[in-house]
């Protein structure tokens, strides 16, 4: 456990991944099933108690941002709580049209990649504290056995050649108020998150940092808060297709002594 | 008229450039609350209480405040006693003085200062996420709202009171800070009560009620 962190509830995030305003799931970024409209599920994982959403939009090409605007004002009218919204943000303009629409914080991934200075200048310009640096890692093969991964930019499509722990490190020099982790070598499998991944970039960084990518059971939500060391965890299948419940979740992490809200 | 006005008093949502502040509104809204987001003194002077929300760095706070004009309209209504409540940086702001980034002055409503959580007791700075407040007391703010209740912070640096009697309620974060403060008609949370659920919106209900009763007593 983080040493000093006092009554700090760990948060359990739900993920949506929105395209052309209806929630999907992708499974290692391909095969989509649809799973319903985000602003109703967004109103249930509220009532269920979830401590934060967020919107990945994976499309996001740029005649689609209209729908998605308008998702975020309508899930923002009945949802008092922290929203997060990622994919295709790629300026300030972008920013702060997310912002204003009811974002709480935006989320940034390839872009920053592309021009590492657009996070110190988001960050500068809205405050850390609404700029998540998303970071999709690949374990890369080590014949050493000491592992590494590497950053995937436009949604995991393509190698970006950087190491993800220095990735990490440097966006926080960046000012990041926060990294949103994810494991595609874990995505969409439902094995777990990648453990060694997630506790090499807790140990790293000193802002929060968000596990994501192979939550298949109540058990890996754990243990990306235990032995990971992460702030929070995000998954998507788990609570989409009812195996669990945020409250539920939540009811399992207190047994085992891990702080959360109720 | 007078009923409607009884009903729902009107509350100023301070828009000074510095964030999103429709959540604000509509959790004042949601709570029964007419809000009107302004940036016009004039608006200010004649509202019934208050809101001073605010996030990014104090500094830039401070200074869109002071371009604004809004320096003087709000301390005009905090000395006619009027309901003021100020969220995570609009409670720094009444600070006197901040390390942020150097040192600036604020509103200097509260004499103390605000400082920084400390980096090296291996603490997670932004302190983000959903915390316990332990009142120091009863307080209107936190009618009907259990004892260490959750509410959602975000925040690296705190307020730090020369008085300690101004504060209301405490958070543990590494140390114990002073996560709200309440004296006169002066009320400040740094965590988000738009953001935090049920108890954030019953927050806001309170404050509702405290300007109507203030209206009418």
């Amino acid at each position: 456990m983080t040493g000093g962190s006092g009554e700090l509830a760990r948060r359990i995030i739900p993920c949506l991944d929105v395209t052309e305003g209806r929630v999907v799931k992708g499974v290692q970024f391909v095969n989509l099933i649809d799973a319903g409209d985000p602003v109703e599920i967004a109103e249930e994982y509220d009532r269920q108690g979830a401590d934060e959403i967020t919107f990945l939009d994976i499309t996001a090409s740029s005649d689609r941002r209209e729908i998605l605007l308008d998702v975020v004002k309508r899930t923002a009218e009945t949802v008092f709580i922290p929203l997060t919204v990622g994919g295709g943000v790629r300026s300030l303009e972008n920013i702060r049209e997310l912002l204003k629409a009811g974002a709480d914080k935006v989320s940034i991934n390839t872009e920053a990649v592309h021009q590492p200075r657009f996070v110190r200048e988001a960050s500068l310009k809205f405050g850390s504290q609404c700029i998540v640096v998303a970071i999709d890692a690949k374990r890369v093969a080590d014949p050493n056995g000491k592992p590494s991964w590497e950053v995937y930019i436009y949604g995991g499509r393509e190698p970006a050649g950087i190491d993800a722990v220095q990735w990490a490190r440097q966006m926080e020099e960046y000012g990041a108020g926060e990294i949103l982790l994810t494991s595609m070598d874990r995505d969409g499998t439902r094995d777990g998150y990648d453990i060694d991944l997630t506790s090499a970039i807790t140990e790293t960084v000193s802002i929060p940092v968000i596990a994501s990518g192979g939550a298949g059971t109540l058990e890996h939500l754990y243990e990306g808060l235990v032995m990971g060391g992460a702030s929070a965890v995000l998954a998507a299948s788990i609570f989409h297709f009812r195996e669990f419940t945020v409250q539920e979740t939540k009811e399992y992490l207190h047994s085992r002594d891990v702080a959360v809200r109720f | 008229m007078n009923i409607e006005n009884r009903a729902s008093p009107s509350i100023v949502v301070v828009d000074y450039g510095m964030g999103n502040l429709r959540s604000v509104q509509k959790g004042l809204e949601k709570a029964g609350c007419r809000a009107t987001v302004s940036s016009d003194p004039s608006r200010i002077e004649s509202a019934s209480g208050i809101v001073l929300p605010g996030v990014g760095a104090f500094r830039d706070c401070m200074a869109n405040l002071v371009n604004s004009r809004l320096v003087d309209p709000v301390l005009g209504a905090i000395e006619e006693n009027k309901p003021f409540l100020g969220i995570c940086l609009g409670m720094q702001l009444l600070l006197a003085v901040s390390e942020e980034f150097g040192t600036h002055e604020g509103l200097g409503v509260v004499p103390g200062r605000v400082v920084r959580f400390d980096r090296n007791k291996n603490l997670k700075v932004p302190h983000m996420g959903w915390n316990r407040v332990h009142f120091s007391g009863p307080s209107p703010l936190f009618k009907g709202i259990p004892d260490a209740s959750y509410f959602y912070f975000v925040h690296s640096y705190y307020a730090d009171p020369d008085n300690s009697d101004v504060v209301s309620g405490w958070t543990n974060y590494g140390i114990r800070f002073c996560s709200s403060i309440s004296t006169g008609n002066i009320f400040a949370c740094q965590f988000h009560p738009e953001k935090s659920q049920h108890w954030g919106l019953k927050i806001l209900e309170n404050f509702g009620n405290i300007v109507v009763g203030q209206k009418e007593g």
